[in-house]
């Protein structure tokens, strides 16, 4: 009987073939969106973890009320101890420490004199111990030309950078910046390398030196801006996150040493908690608009054929089906038609979130003057919720118009939808 | 004798309701049919023809009285019993054809017995003998709209056929036929009554079909007018 019933509706191209276009392509705009999104959202994470904040960073009160301006004068000092301490507390999270500052590079020309000067975001990460941090910045892959510092002494400079000012591999530059003590500190450096990061925050004028070098420079023996703390996994677990933070912080709660150390979890930092949700928010509306139309466009559809098929209906029982029969049998119809829209709409947009995964949307223009830690390109991200963000709401959709619309046939006297026989 | 009365029909009343007003389309119909007969309703457009077949056809119930077919009360039915009871023993033809456009001439004609689950070898058996008595096994495997009118209404004969009900209702069935297919569709009706003994009803009031009645019952606003047997 099913089987009869299938092969008439595959037949029938207004009860097969269009709702599937309908529903597949509904599906397909949901599962594309949403891939989109979470791709947009699980970059944006890493690119800030991996640059900016970590999972958890560890800064001084001092230093986190006044971070925009790079206090390092309030910077954490007996790093190497607080290190040990973490690495003993949360076995399996990396801990590193970083400097950030800023200043003036002053480019000398063949005698010395100052040629141009320009202003520099730095970056002090440990790049000569050990190969973690390059591997985390990706430094080694953002070499334009040049190669990784190897020796004291050597930084690399955001490609933009040194050609604004002129500088090719192997040339002398001076920063100039102040020490913790407050301070003038003026350091030289060879460039080494120029490096292209695809984020516009780090390429417009950045440059990444070894820590201990910056720790010299600037007069911060066993010092250090901030420390970075990352997941075993290489994953933020929002509620792993706070709870360390919870544990962490209390044990300085009842000191009011302006240098006490706090710690801070990605969420908390560069205002990425209320992105985050934002973009969840954003995410749940885009679904539910879709879904919301994605329902109407099915039940109209559904009413429409439900209308057409008054007089089949109408046939049908009067050569003996019952009306729950006749419903039923409309719902596993709608089933079949979810199922078959469902899977091609989840199938192509798998497909076309997995060309957006692999190939990026590039989008330079659009984040030129962001200081967002955000890649240029877009990338989809297919995650286990591609495959059902689409399919459940596309088989619920076809269900719920099909059960609404053939409710009708319920409402209407037997004799009368019989009536539209005789029209 | 109850056992051979296939319908009795007593005092039956059908209302419409539009609003407060109502619509008295049966008033108060009653007559009986044995099994085997070949009976008209005939009367004028609107004195409630179509109403007492699909009353009979326990597709609509009644406002009051009873409509007893095969020993079923249609009043009290509930409309599994009712879909029940049309399965097994009854065919409709209608006006309209009403042939589902999607199935080949063989899948209609198929379509009672897939209700009925009977199994593939006694559908086939029973599909090709229906298209037979209608004359249409070359036509088996066309879809609806490749048939004529004629034609279109034999596949509904033999949908109704095919599983060999007791009673066959006619709502008007040569209304949209030339002369030669309304008597060649009554002449096969008209064997068949006679070769298995399905009582067929008709509601007409085509001159062509009322000729080969047996049976005439007469309605008018509702109420039985006449009932006339015809030689
Ligand atoms: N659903 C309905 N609502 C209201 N009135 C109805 C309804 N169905 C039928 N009627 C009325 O009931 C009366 C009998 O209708 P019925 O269809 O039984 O007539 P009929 O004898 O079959 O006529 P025809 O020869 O034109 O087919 C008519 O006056 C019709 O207007
Ligand atoms: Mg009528």
């Amino acid at each position: 009987m099913i089987r009869f019933l299938l092969k008439g509706l595959i037949r029938d191209h207004h009860r097969s073939v269009f709702p599937v276009i309908i529903v597949s392509l509904g599906v397909m705009l949901t599962t594309l969106l949403f891939s989109f999104l979470s791709g947009v959202l699980s970059d944006m994470i890493d690119a800030s973890a991996r640059f900016e904040t970590g999972h958890l960073k560890i800064v001084t009160r001092a230093y986190q009320t006044l971070s925009d301006q790079l206090p390092n004068d309030l910077a954490l000092t007996h790093v190497d101890t607080l290190l040990a301490s973490l690495r003993r507390d949360y076995p399996g999270y990396d801990w590193t420490a970083r400097i950030k500052f800023a200043g003036l590079l002053d480019v000398p020309d063949e005698h010395g004199e100052t040629k141009t000067q320009n202003p520099v975001f730095g970056l002090a990460v440990d790049l000569l111990r050990s190969g973690r941090e390059a591997e985390r910045l990706n430094v080694r892959k953002a070499i334009v030309s040049g190669r990784m510092p190897q020796h004291p002494g050597e930084v690399l400079v955001s490609d933009e950078l040194a050609r604004r000012i002129d500088v090719g591999i192997g040339h002398p530059i001076t920063l100039l910046s102040s020490s913790s003590s407050g301070g003038m500190a003026i350091q030289n450096f060879i460039i080494c390398g120029t490096v292209e990061f695809g984020i516009a925050a780090m390429d417009r004028g950045a440059m990444i030196a070894d820590l201990s070098d910056i720790q010299y420079a600037l007069d911060m023996p066993d010092g250090a801006a901030e420390i970075l703390g990352y997941s075993p996994n290489g994953f933020y677990v929002s509620d792993e996150a706070a709870a360390m933070r919870h544990a962490f912080n209390d044990r300085f709660t009842r000191s009011a040493d302006r240098y006490a150390p706090v710690m801070m979890t990605l969420e908390e930092q560069n205002g990425l908690g209320e992105y985050i949700s934002y973009i969840d928010t954003v995410g749940y509306i885009v679904v539910g608009v879709f879904l919301a139309a994605m329902s109407m466009v099915l039940l109209i559809v559904g009413l429409m054929s439900g209308i057409r098929r008054y007089g089949e209906i109408g046939v049908r029982l009067a050569l003996g089906e019952s009306k729950d029969m006749i419903y039923t049998m409309l719902l596993v119809e709608s089933v079949v038609i979810g199922i078959a829209g469902s899977c091609i709409g989840t199938v192509l947009g798998v497909a076309i979130a997995y060309y957006f995964q692999e190939i990026g949307l590039d989008i330079t223009g659009a984040l030129r003057n962001s200081s967002i830690m955000m890649s240029n390109l877009v990338r989809a991200r297919i995650g286990a919720a591609s495959f059902y963000i689409g399919f459940i709401p596309g088989l619920a959709a076809t269900l719920l118009g099909t059960a609404l619309s053939g409710i009708q046939i319920f409402k209407r006297q037997t004799a009368s939808l019989f009536k539209e026989l005789e029209a | 004798m109850a056992t051979s009365q296939i319908i009795t029909v007593s005092n039956l009343v059908k209302d419409y309701f539009m609003g407060r007003q109502f619509f008295r389309a049966l008033n108060g119909i009653t007559f009986s049919a044995v099994k085997g007969e070949f009976i008209g309703f005939v009367g004028p457009s609107g004195s409630g023809k179509t109403t007492l077949l699909n009353i009979i056809g326990a597709l609509d119930n009644p406002t009051s009285g009873e409509a007893i077919v095969l020993n079923k009360p249609v009043s009290t039915l509930h409309q599994k019993e009712a879909a029940r009871l049309r399965n097994d023993s009854i065919g409709f033809i209608f006006q309209t054809y009403n042939l589902l456009p999607v199935y080949t001439v063989y899948e209609n004609v198929e379509f009672p017995l897939l209700l009925l689950k009977k199994g593939n070898a006694e559908r086939e058996h029973a599909v090709m003998q229906a298209l037979e008595w209608v004359g249409l096994t070359a036509k088996a495997h066309s879809r609806p709209n490749q048939l004529s009118g004629g034609e279109s209404q034999r596949v509904a004969v033999a949908r109704a056929m095919v599983k060999v009900p007791e009673i066959v209702l006619a709502d008007e069935p040569t209304a949209n036929l030339d002369a030669a297919n309304s008597h060649n569709i009554l002449t096969m009706m008209q064997r068949l009554n006679d070769e298995l003994k399905t009582t067929f009803i008709f509601a007409t009031h085509d001159e062509k079909v009322i000729s080969y009645l047996h049976r005439k019952i007469v309605l008018n606003d509702g109420r039985v007018v006449d009932d006339i047997m015809m030689n």
